[in-house]
């Protein structure tokens, strides 16, 4: 448990002295959201009808610019080699440095996405309902982007391959996701959504730590 | 305790590296791993810390095979490699620091001193010379004590006064009990080290 402390900490850390990551992922989040309007106009009943998707769109891509770092720098600074032979099996030291990646890189965008959902003209209802859909999907995005990443560690450039992989097995979440406010919204139960939103996150909690592992103990070789 | 290496082979990528490496390292011995590049050193060191498959062959530890257990084989050996697994925002003390809390050990002011790093220890490693980024990473032997030293190319970028240090410490090391095996192009002039040549066991193999 110490060491799996220790290494969510370090990560913790090493992201917040390593500020230009998280302003370079809270402003693409930022811009890209803020695009949407200038691009459809400024008919507010438009704005609200597209704004859970945009949202939830723009988190993804956002929280994907970050995946590659997930493992990246370990593996290039021989530090991720020398975890594997500590005391922490793999599948854990996969999980902390899930757990860091979606504390430093999304979760910041949860924090910001009210602000975002009030510019785009989103029900009061919904911009609760947008964080609460975030809170329960996005560590899919890290889960499973922990693979995309693992996977990919050892390629030069690996970011466009990491995405075509990650991409498509997002869907799911942005489906619920988006469903959720848009429920909440229409003032239905939101409630078969996040049910929904939660498995999937429980899903990939169970699968993906294995599977990045499997991938990384193939890329240390 | 002891490393015993039994018809060790390795093959990367469909490219026969060494075949049938047979070596044996109790408490007390440095063995010293020669060859030319390309013999395979770096390969053996990496399969004997558990980084790499072999294709055929037996590595134990006091008798144990070490796939049958390898968390325990591991928390034994300290492996240093070819790059420096430090992270460059932080101080030396404190990529320390964090090996230190992940091993679950407790010696990183001792390592500082034995390494002469503790006026630089608060610098960020990324303003480090490459000999003080060396240090800084062979200063974990210390700092996480274990018994079985696998250290490849250690002494690269070392100056004399530092590799004579590091001799040193090595020496101390062995005579405490622990074991070493290192491959290095440079002779260290370690008197009670025994060899294991790569290139001769091509030569034999043919």
């Amino acid at each position: 448990m110490n060491s799996f402390l220790a290494l969510l900490m370090r990560d913790m850390r090493l992201a917040y002295r390593q500020g230009s990551a998280l302003t370079m992922t809270l402003s693409f989040f930022v811009i890209a959201v803020t695009l949407f309007p200038l691009g459809v106009g400024p008919e507010l009943d438009v704005l609200a009808r597209i704004g859970p998707g945009v949202l939830w769109v723009g988190a993804l891509l956002a929280c994907l610019l970050t995946l590659d770092r997930i493992f990246q720098a370990d593996y290039e600074d021989g530090t991720l080699e020398q975890l594997l032979m500590g005391p922490l099996p793999i599948e854990f030291i996969v999980l902390a440095k899930i757990m860091a990646h979606w504390i430093t890189s999304v979760l910041p965008l949860i924090i910001v996405s009210p602000i975002l959902a009030i510019s785009l003209n989103l029900h009061s209802d919904g911009i609760w309902a947008m964080v609460i859909s975030l809170l329960i999907g996005t560590p899919v995005l890290s889960l499973i982007g922990a693979v995309g990443g693992a996977l990919t560690v050892a390629m030069r450039r690996g970011g466009v391959l990491l995405s075509l992989l990650v991409l498509p097995l997002y869907i799911p979440v942005l489906i619920f996701g988006v469903a959720s406010v848009e429920a909440a919204v229409a003032l239905l139960p939101m409630g078969p959504h996040l049910m929904l939103l939660g498995g999937l996150s429980l899903g990939a909690l169970v699968v993906c730590p294995f599977a990045a592992a499997a991938a990384l103990r193939l890329a240390v070789e | 305790m002891s490393l015993h290496v039994q018809s060790l082979t390795c093959i990367r990528q469909d490219r026969l590296i060494f075949k049938s490496v047979e070596l044996s390292l109790s408490s007390g011995e440095i063995l010293w791993v020669k060859g030319r590049n390309g013999a395979g050193k770096s390969s053996l060191l990496r399969i004997l810390a558990g980084l790499l498959k072999p294709a055929s062959g037996i590595v134990s530890w006091d008798g144990t095979d070490v796939e049958q257990e390898p968390e325990q084989y591991q928390q034994n050996l300290r492996y240093v490699g070819h790059q420096d697994a430090l992270k460059t925002a932080y101080t030396a003390r404190e990529n320390l620091n964090f090996w230190s809390q992940y091993t679950g050990t407790n010696n990183v002011a001792a390592a500082l001193e034995a390494f002469q790093l503790q006026t630089i220890a608060d610098h960020p490693v990324r303003i480090l010379s490459a000999g003080q980024k060396k240090r800084s990473n062979l200063a974990r032997l210390i700092a996480c004590p274990a018994p079985l030293w696998i250290l490849d190319e250690p002494v690269s970028s070392l100056d004399t006064d530092y590799i004579d240090l590091f001799k040193n410490l090595l020496e101390t090391h062995v005579k405490a009990g622990g074991m070493a095996l290192l491959a290095t192009h440079q002779d260290l002039g370690l008197q009670s080290a025994r060899h294991l040549d790569l290139n001769d066991i091509w030569q034999v193999a043919g």
